[in-house]
């Protein structure tokens, strides 16, 4: 039965998506407001009924239910409940499935706290909403449906993919999916404003507090993603610009790049075509890298989901949405009127010079991603990689950092040039002072960008902290310190990035029990190699002692063997210190009773990811602080008006 | 998303039957102990492609062809070969593809004059939006 | 100017998605192939990997007539799942010789009597070095060696029953 309330809650959810949309739109075009009045409780159902159904999905799974197929092709009774649970969206039909629940609460959360819209935009977006819920809708109901039974149901399924049991399944889809549907807010925010024609302050007011909380969603996924690929690939790297990963970076920037022009838009009523752009652009990013992940154009490693079918449905979707709100974009925007233009120095400036970079960035993984598939088209293989990125990309980046520092200490309107260059005085003699440095002391081991990237690292991160200089930090409202805290979370990232490219130190050894291994100041003991068995895994474990100075510590790296499907895994051991990671891997066994360790010390690289989420702690905060003016500003007028 | 982690995943598993019992080529998984020459191979390593796992550096890859392919270049920079002429003898058996590092094929010029009209493009669009500064 | 851009991103977008249909539409091609088609053998000389044939070097596929040579390991699967369209090229009158990838002497002894040895010579290449030389990216792999010692052409994956006609035809035409 609750396979089939799930199944008949989905459809109820796609109707009314559809009476959503006619309502919406009816009663825009007619100008009858009772129509309307039905619009905000369709997409509250709407959202409800889409939680039903993924509650209903997560109950089967929990419960093991084994006359639904998906449960039997992605699970097993005896599995930990974690896994039964994380399970839910680890297969292609469920992920959709949250894909469309999100979509769904989100729709719902817009109908029912939107206040600062206008009406006839409110309900706009709501029919830009629902519009493009019904053809994910459409995707999940005609060509993968969760909820299909199996008759007759087997005795028990066939277990997830045992590379899959791992905590990290529980946190980082659900927060990027958060983040990459939530844009689809901001998308339909565009399309209200385009088709209401009301492109002001207003509207970017209304947008930024939806556009923050994707954003940090988005931010917190990445960096779960990066770490675990961090501690899972056991190569030490925690970014490979492979395709799969820029598809979840290129939503990543154009909401960077959103999130600042809203802030020029609300605030100066300026970038009104731009920003409604960008709104269009990043959710079209996350559609985009949907496409490119599932479809199977551009990797093949991946040989999970990759179906030609579901591609072209969802190349369909692309050309439908994307397509259309680009066409709408072209019809309506020149009717909307562009702001006065700014002064040279200026905060507009810094933030339009940010808006330029991250979109230049986004251009470049965009084009790199696809240069390959573009040479195929000419029959010609040429493969696009990190070194193409680093060098080109790496430099711009640094350039942002740079503007980053000097937008918050430049003054809305108009600035004098001099005076913006005495507040950065501090943060040039640091980069002065790291500069020489580390000329003294690593010149010729490390490379440029590296070295850059300290310089502006320590420089941003003393910048980053300018705004808070001479005020009332009591005063401060909650969304200073959250720009501070997250600018702050780019200077950290960075300098984890430059650290681990400058000063990783790389072992590789064959040792045999009872070796001693020394390398950047730590000494290892090979102990032992010994078998072990796990839930559905075997595993040879190095037992080694670490120590640096002091007292040691037993670490454990693993090489595992999975028997269905035949796999095998390395599971790093990791040693966290304040400065940095001590990260063995175990490898197979070589002549002579010797066993393969790659040993790496990376100092400061857990920056990387601190950074990751200082970032999304300053979105965080920024959004209650907003937020928590708007409701004391709306207070303080009850009150005066009582 | 999802398949972010399944592909990561996917990376380091390499499929039991496909590889050889015979022990890794000498200096697949030996540095070389001229730091100097080890981190020019390094570098090198990290941008030649494996041929048998097709996303992923020979530097990072477990399959037996890319230790094989670590090994040699190793014990080829250890006699005096440039990584450039390395990467050049590679893409001549196995084409562009073969180097992440995009090379200057004409083919490839688009996406290195890319950075280069972005942001001019951007920078055209910038100007407009400022204020032109009056003669005095 | 401005109408120019509003319009730039519709444009871009709709070049993606023919890019995009392209992409799925066209038939799946991950092989890579070799550069040296066409160009004279890399010179090497390699040991002896069976027992019972002897070694190999470059120079001894030269011969005047056209040759397969046949890139295996004992170790891979569809390597003995090619054993009997070899059989049947040899059988057709074919020259084949092997390199054996990655392979020791009593591995290989063992795959032959197992899966039948139509080979004539076969070379030993145990860190994959000639293998990289030839610009060959996996096993199995087959070229077709002219009169010259030029390569004629490559066939990547395991040779399926219908293929053979088609190798033969090679042959024939690298007279």
């Amino acid at each position: 039965m609750i396979a089939e309330t799930g199944l008949a809650a989905l459809w109820l959810a796609a109707s009314l998506a559809l009476l959503q949309l006619v309502l919406a739109f009816a009663g825009l075009k007619g100008g009858k407001p009772d129509l309307l009045a039905a619009v905000r409780p369709a997409a509250v159902a709407q959202g409800v009924l889409t939680a039903i159904a993924f509650a209903a999905l997560i109950t089967l799974f929990m419960r093991s239910d084994m006359s639904v197929l998906l449960v039997v092709t992605n699970s097993h009774s005896m599995k930990p409940w974690l896994y039964k649970f994380a399970g839910t969206w680890g297969n292609h039909e469920g992920s959709m499935l949250l894909w469309v629940t999100v979509m769904g609460v989100a729709g719902a959360a817009v109908a029912l706290f939107e206040r600062a819209l206008q009406r006839n935009a409110h309900m706009a977006t709501l029919g830009g909403q629902a519009a493009i819920s019904l053809g994910f809708y459409a995707f999940l109901l005609f060509s993968s449906n969760p909820f299909a039974r199996i008759d007759p149901a087997p005795a028990d399924g066939q277990g997830l993919n045992p590379l899959l049991q791992d905590p990290g399944l529980a946190f980082h889809p659900p927060t990027l999916y958060l983040g990459y549907v939530g844009l689809s807010v901001a998308f339909s925010f565009a399309i209200g404003a385009l088709l209401t024609r009301q492109v002001d302050a207003a509207f970017a007011r209304a947008m930024r507090p939806w556009v923050l909380a994707a954003w940090v969603l988005l931010t917190l996924g990445i960096t779960a993603g990066s770490y675990w690929a961090y501690y899972e690939l056991g190569w030490g790297g925690w970014w490979f610009w492979d395709p799969v990963e820029n598809a979840s970076l290129m939503p990543w920037l154009a909401a960077t790049a959103l999130l600042h022009s809203v802030t020029v838009l609300a605030t100066r009523d300026a970038l009104r075509a731009w920003t409604v752009m960008l709104a269009v652009v990043a959710f079209s990013m996350s559609m985009v890298g949907t496409f490119l992940v599932r479809s199977g154009i551009l990797t093949s490693v991946h040989a999970f989901a990759v179906d030609p079918t579901r591609g072209s449905f969802i190349l369909g979707l692309l050309a439908l949405y994307i397509g259309g709100a680009l066409a709408l974009f072209g019809w309506r925007i020149g009717s909307v009127r562009e702001g006065a233009p700014f002064e040279l120095v200026s905060r507009e400036t810094m933030l339009v010079v940010n808006n330029l970079l991250l979109t230049v960035i986004l251009g470049l993984v965009l084009i790199g991603t696809l240069y390959p598939l573009m040479t195929e088209a000419f029959g010609h293989k040429v493969s696009v990689g990190a070194p193409y990125f680093d060098r080109i990309a790496g430099p711009i980046a640094l350039a942002l950092m740079v503007a980053m520092a000097a937008g918050p200490l430049t003054r809305w309107r108009k600035d004098q040039a001099r005076a913006v260059g005495k507040r950065l005085l501090i943060p040039l003699c640091i980069a002065l002072l790291v500069s020489i440095s580390l000329s003294l002391f690593a010149w010729g081991r490390i490379g440029i960008l590296p070295f850059l990237g300290l310089v502006i690292a320590v420089a941003v991160g003393v910048g980053s902290l300018a705004p808070l200089w001479k005020r009332k930090l009591l005063r401060t409202p909650l969304f200073t310190y959250g720009m501070v805290v997250a600018h702050l979370g780019c200077a950290v990232s960075l300098a984890g990035m430059a650290c681990d490219s400058a000063f990783t130190v790389e072992k590789l050894v064959a040792a045999r029990p009872g070796d001693m291994i020394q390398t950047a100041g730590w000494s290892l003991r090979l102990r032992q190699i010994i078998p072990i068995a796990g839930d559905n895994w075997t595993a040879l474990q190095a037992d080694m002692d670490a120590s640096r100075g002091g007292s040691s510590v037993l670490i454990r790296p693993q090489s595992r063997f999975f028997a269905s499907p035949p796999t095998s895994t390395s599971e790093a051991a990791l040693l966290t210190r304040w400065d940095g990671q001590l990260y063995v891997v175990l490898g197979e066994e070589v002549e002579g009773g010797r066993w393969q360790l790659r040993i790496w010390w990376k100092p400061f690289v857990t920056l990387i990811w601190l950074g990751g989420i200082m970032i999304a702690l300053g979105g965080a905060l920024a959004l209650v602080g907003r937020e928590r003016r708007g409701w004391l500003l709306k207070w303080r007028a009850r009150e005066a008006r009582l | 998303m999802r398949l972010i982690l399944l592909f990561l995943l996917m990376l380091f598993v390499t499929p039991l039957s496909a590889q050889t019992a015979l022990p890794p080529a000498p200096y697949a998984d030996r540095q070389i102990a001229d730091p100097a020459l080890e981190r020019k191979a390094k570098a090198l390593m990290e941008t030649i492609r494996c041929l048998t796992c097709q996303s992923q550096s020979i530097a990072d890859s477990g399959a037996s062809m890319a230790g094989d392919m670590r090994s040699q270049i190793r014990e080829r920079i250890m006699a005096g070969e440039q990584p450039e002429a390395i990467r050049s003898w590679l893409i001549a058996r196995y084409g562009d593809w073969v180097s992440y590092e995009p090379t200057a094929a004409p083919i490839l010029w688009p996406l290195w004059a890319a950075p280069v009209l972005l942001l001019g493009l951007g920078l055209m669009l910038l100007r407009g939006r400022i204020k032109q500064r009056k003669r005095a | 100017m401005r109408r120019l851009l509003i319009w730039l991103p519709l444009a871009l977008f709709l070049g993606f998605i023919g890019l995009f249909a392209s992409g799925l539409f066209k038939p799946d091609d991950r092989v890579i192939h070799s550069r040296l088609v066409g160009q004279p053998l890399p010179v090497f000389s390699l040991p002896a990997a069976a027992s019972d044939r002897p070694a190999l070097s470059s120079g001894q596929l030269a011969t005047g007539k056209p040759r397969l040579l046949n890139i295996f390991a004992s170790w891979c699967v569809p390597c003995a799942a090619e054993a009997p369209q070899l059989e049947a090229l040899q059988k057709a009158g074919a020259q084949i010789d092997a390199i054996a990838i990655r392979d020791a002497r009593p591995d290989v002894d063992a795959f032959l009597k197992r899966y039948g040895n139509p080979y004539a010579r076969i070379g030993l290449d145990a860190r994959s070095a000639v293998q990289m030389a030839l610009g060959s990216s996996g096993v199995p792999e087959t070229f077709v060696i002219d009169g010259k010692g030029r390569i004629a052409h490559q066939h990547i994956g395991d040779i399926r029953a219908d293929d053979v006609p088609m190798i033969l035809e090679k042959l024939r035409a690298a007279q």
